[in-house]
Parts: structure tokens; sequence; C-alpha cells
């Protein structure tokens, strides 16, 4: 049964599938494990943002549409926003304890990597566990408030859901990097506190961005969840502009990639020691 | 299925104000198909470190090594698919049950899912755990949990199956259960790599072994030439009583009054050792002297002794 299988020759595309297929069998036991809590969890976060933002705050709400992006209810306007923050919410998460615990408390790392198994491929694995998981959360987000008459057209949450994994995956990798990178897991609260929630509150969810003054733009706007959050709107509300669509995919692309070598790296380093 | 010559292996880098440290310094090793090779020192004498390296998750500072044939640096996938490791400190996965631990892990080496569940079944039955199979990890004893990792590291059917500290922490009942069923593993020819700070251990189960001491082999041999080598048959231990108060350590003030009936005398805290090949003659001239030791032990000399003697320190403190 020793395998010695040339497909599990490291850095090969081949070689990193097989990995994360044999990945799979653990994550699924570990989301078997979880599943109530993050189905009761996933269907009820969007039913508590539709009633308290868009059915109790909404109601105060009363603009031109042209001052919403297009948006025709003030819920319509929030809902692609509130799922890409919920992306990143969910992606940093699932990437800060239970990626710190890895290697430091249970050490399931250490067992994945006793194994043909690379630590490179331990960290893609996970990553890839990590998207599915936000894709399937803001999926369930995303249909949840249909009933809502938030999109502009029947495609419209279809790629937004693409735009919500690829923020939810950017996010993903850049956490993952930061976990590896720190000594102890206080560091989280501070991220938490002074990143992910600012960048929840001021990158557009809630509010266009036009109304933070000229400057407070286009600080929101070099902001990576305003990327995610942008695209997701456009697509939901079916006003895509081209070259702006265009910068925000870019965006979106080259920094999950830049932080996927940042996630690698530092679980190389951390599992190196 | 290890070779290692000049093997290093440091910690940090220079020039980045943390200092580098020399774990591993510059070791040869040759363990051949089979047989059952130790590592025995004390606590950060190298063993983890080389261990580590020898798993090929760790990768080589400087110098040779070659597991199973194959260089870790470029063929560690390869190497670690047929290496079983039971690590110093159990990495089960509290969240999963007893019997998930083994399939998942079984699933890391592609193994399919009906085989890894039968294979985890009957590795269950081989560490006597069968009866907690759907048992949650952490309502195991710790001897218990040390079978687990054990059966887990079987699961590939390994050619070589490496062990760190492997009774470390565990009952003494646990041990010898423990050391049974390594040493049925070894009868069916895996090859058995163990590192330990316990010389009954060694002495229990490695047919040969290094002696390691800050980061260096200090002597290799069998259990048996080693104490043959390094120290005499027997061993006088002689605990004398303190005359009172503040008063000079009289295990120092003794030595000088038995040195010359003895190969060797060692100074401990709490005892003399001295080192001869008849325990009795020396106790009862000891007694001629009108030394009253409070209390008089002869053993036959243990790889304790080799090491205290290689060393000038005992294995555990």
């Amino acid at each position: 049964m020793a395998t010695t299988d040339p497909s599990l020759q490291t850095g090969s595309l081949t070689g990193t599938l097989t990995a994360v297929r044999r990945l799979a069998p653990y994550f699924a036991t570990v989301a078997a494990r979880t599943w109530k809590g993050s189905v009761v969890s996933a269907f009820l976060s969007p039913i508590f943002y539709v009633l308290a933002m868009g059915v109790l705050l909404g109601g105060f709400i009363e603009v031109d549409p042209d001052r919403l992006e297009g948006a025709g209810t003030y819920l319509a306007f929030i809902v692609p926003g509130l799922v890409a923050g919920h992306a990143m919410q969910t992606a940093v998460a699932d990437t800060s304890w239970p990626v710190f615990s890895n290697f430091k408390w249970n050490r399931v790392y250490d067992s994945m990597v006793a194994t043909p198994i690379t630590v490179r491929q331990v960290a893609l694995g996970h990553l890839a566990y990590v998207t599915v998981r936000v894709t399937l959360v803001c999926a369930v987000f995303d249909l949840v408030v249909a009933p809502f008459d938030v999109y502009g057209a029947w495609w419209g949450p279809v790629a937004a859901l693409g735009a919500q994994a690829l923020t939810g995956l950017l996010f993903a990798t850049w956490m993952y990097g930061f976990s590896c990178r720190i000594e102890t897991d206080a560091a989280f609260g501070v991220v938490f506190r002074l990143v992910v929630f600012p960048l929840f509150l001021f990158s557009g969810a809630f509010f266009p961005v036009a109304n933070l003054g000229a400057v407070g733009e286009r600080i929101a706007q070099v902001t990576p969840l305003w990327h995610g959050v942008n695209l997701s709107r456009m697509l939901s509300l079916d006003r895509v502009d081209g070259p702006t669509a265009l910068v925000n995919v870019t965006v979106l692309v080259l920094l999950s990639a830049a932080g996927l070598v940042w996630a690698v790296t530092g679980l190389e380093r951390r599992m190196a020691r | 299925m290890v070779r290692a010559r000049g093997l290093r292996k440091s910690f940090g880098t220079e020039g980045k104000g943390e200092g580098v440290f020399e774990a591993v310094r510059g070791i040869d090793l040759e363990v051949r198909r089979g047989e059952a090779f130790g590592f025995l020192g004390p606590n950060g004498a190298g063993k983890s470190s080389t261990m580590r390296m020898v798993a090929a998750v760790s990768p080589v500072t400087a110098g040779e090594l070659r597991i199973l044939g194959l260089d870790p640096a470029t063929d560690g996938a390869a190497i670690r698919a047929r290496l079983g490791v039971c690590p110093q400190e159990d990495t089960l996965d509290t969240e999963l049950d007893v019997r998930d631990n083994l399939v998942v892990y079984a699933r890391y080496f592609g193994i399919g899912r009906a085989a890894a569940r039968a294979r985890a079944d009957e590795l269950l039955e081989l560490v006597s755990l069968a009866d907690k199979a759907r048992a949650k990890v952490d309502d195991l004893s710790g001897g218990m949990k040390r079978r687990l990792t054990i059966a887990r590291s079987l699961v590939n059917r390994p050619d070589l199956l490496l062990l760190d500290e492997p009774t470390t922490g565990l009952d003494p009942q646990a041990r010898h259960v423990l050391w049974d069923q390594l040493f049925r593993l070894k009868q069916q020819g895996v090859t058995l790599v163990i590192t330990t700070h316990y010389m009954d251990e060694a002495e229990q189960l490695c047919d040969r072994l290094v002696v390691m001491d800050k980061g260096v082999v200090a002597a290799e041999g069998s259990p048996a030439e080693l104490i043959r080598q390094h120290s005499s048959r027997e061993v006088a231990e002689l605990r004398f009583g303190h005359a009172g108060g503040d008063g000079p350590d009289p295990h120092e003030l003794h030595a000088e009054q038995v040195a010359d009936l003895a190969d060797r005398v060692e100074v401990l805290p709490d005892r003399l050792l001295v080192y001869t090949a008849d325990g009795d003659a020396v106790v009862e001239a000891v007694h001629a002297r009108g030394l009253r030791p409070v209390a008089t032990l002869v053993r036959r000399s243990t790889l304790e002794d080799v090491f205290l003697r290689l060393t000038g320190r005992t294995l555990v403190d």
C-alpha cells in the first residue's frame, strides 16, 4: 500500500491536485462535524441583515436610484456589498484560529506533512476548502435575499457570486499568511478591530463611497474590499461598467495571487522550524 | 535504510539578531534493514531534530542524508510515502473520533476509502483499541493515545517506523504494553528508529544505538557493547547520610576513601556510584573500613552509567 506514485512529485499541478483531493476527506469530516451550526448561521445571517439593514434602516432611506449606484431600493444597494463583506469576514474567520491551531495547538498540519503531502499542498488544500465554504455561504446569502427583488437580472447573483468567491479567496490568502507569521493569537483581535471591521464599514457596502468626499472616496477605492463590493454590486444590479469591472477583477486576481504566495511561504517558514 | 554523514541542523539565521542554535552538529550514522536503532540522550541532545530530518519534514542544514536510498531534499514525498512517523507529542485530531483519525490519515497516502476503513479496523485490532473505535480521542488515556498514534503511523505499511520518545509520560504498565507491540512489529520485519531518554527503553528495544549529547554522537554500539566498553560489569551504589547541618557533602568526602577499591567512582548529589567487576566485594570492603552507608545496592551497569561516563551528566534530571 506504500505508494510512490509520480503524481505526488511535488511542484507539479497534477501532484498538487492529487494532494488536495487526498486532503478533502479531512476537510469533509471537519465540515460534517459542524454542518448544523454552519447551515443555521448561513441562513440566519442574511435574514438578520435584511431585517435590520434593509427593512428597518432602509425604511428611513428614500433616495434617487442614481445616488445609490442604480439600485432601486436601499436593500438592493446593500445586499451585494454585504455579501462581499460577509465573504471577507467568513474567509478571515476561517483562516485565523483554525489555521493557527493547526500548527500551534492540535498540530494537525504536523500529521499532514508527515505523509507524502507537502507543506505547500497543505496550505493550498486548506485555502481551497475555505474558498469553497465561503462560496457556499455567499450562495445561501444570495439565495435567501432573492425574493426581495434585489437583482437587476437573473444572472446577476450568479455572476456576483464569482466576485464574492474571489473576494473570499483574496482575504483568506492574506489572513492565512498572517496567521502563519504571528506568535500569539492575541494579534487576531487587533486585525479584526483595526482592519476587518473598518474595511467592512467603509468599503462601500453600506453607502456609496462618493459620500466620503473626494479624498475619502479615493482611499476607499484602493481597499481590496471595495473592489469586491463594487464588482459584486455592478453584476448584481446588472449595471456593469466595463473598464471599472476590468480594474476590479484585475485587482482581486493580482492580490489573490500575491496572497497565495504570502500564505504558502508563511506556512513553509512556520513548518520549517 | 538511513545513512547520514556529517549531518547538521541549525535554527535561526545569522545577522538577524536571533543567534544561531546548532541542534545537530555533524553526526554520522547508518540504520540497517530490520533492526531497531536508537538515539539515546537527554532532552535537548538533538534527537528530535535528527528525527525530523530523517522524517523528511525538516530540511538538512549541512551534510549528507539518505533515507531509503533517497535524498529528502528532492524526494521528500516519495520518502514520506514509505515512512511511519510517531511524533513526540500526539498530533491526533481531537475533533475526530478514534477510527476517523486512522481513516482520514490513510487517505493522505492515497489509500481509497474502502481500503482505508478496512486498514483502520485492522490496526485498531492490532493495538487493542477496536472497542474504542467510535470514542473521542480526548476520552482516551495517555497510553491509548500513544497506541492510536502508533496505529496511525502503520497505516501505509511503512518500511521504516520512526518513534520519537514513544513512551514519555506513560505509566509503567502502559509502557510495557507498548514495548511488547513494538517488539512484535520488529519481529515482522519493520525497521524501527527510536529516540528516548530512558535507558531501560533503549536496552529493551534497541539492537544498536547512538548516545547523543549536545548535538553530537558520543558513542555507538549495541547496548551490551556500550556497557562493556564504557562501564564496569557491576556498580555498587552507596548512600551516606548527612553528618548534620551544613557540613561538607558526605558523598564527596567518602568518594576519596573508596577510590582505591574501584575502577572509577562517580559522585551524584544523593549517592556514590562505585564501578567495579564485583560489587558485593566492594560493599564488604567499604564496611571493613568502618564506613557506614545508610543504604547500599549492587547492580549491573546500565546505559545510564555509560551516559554518565561519556558526558559527566545523568540522562534524566
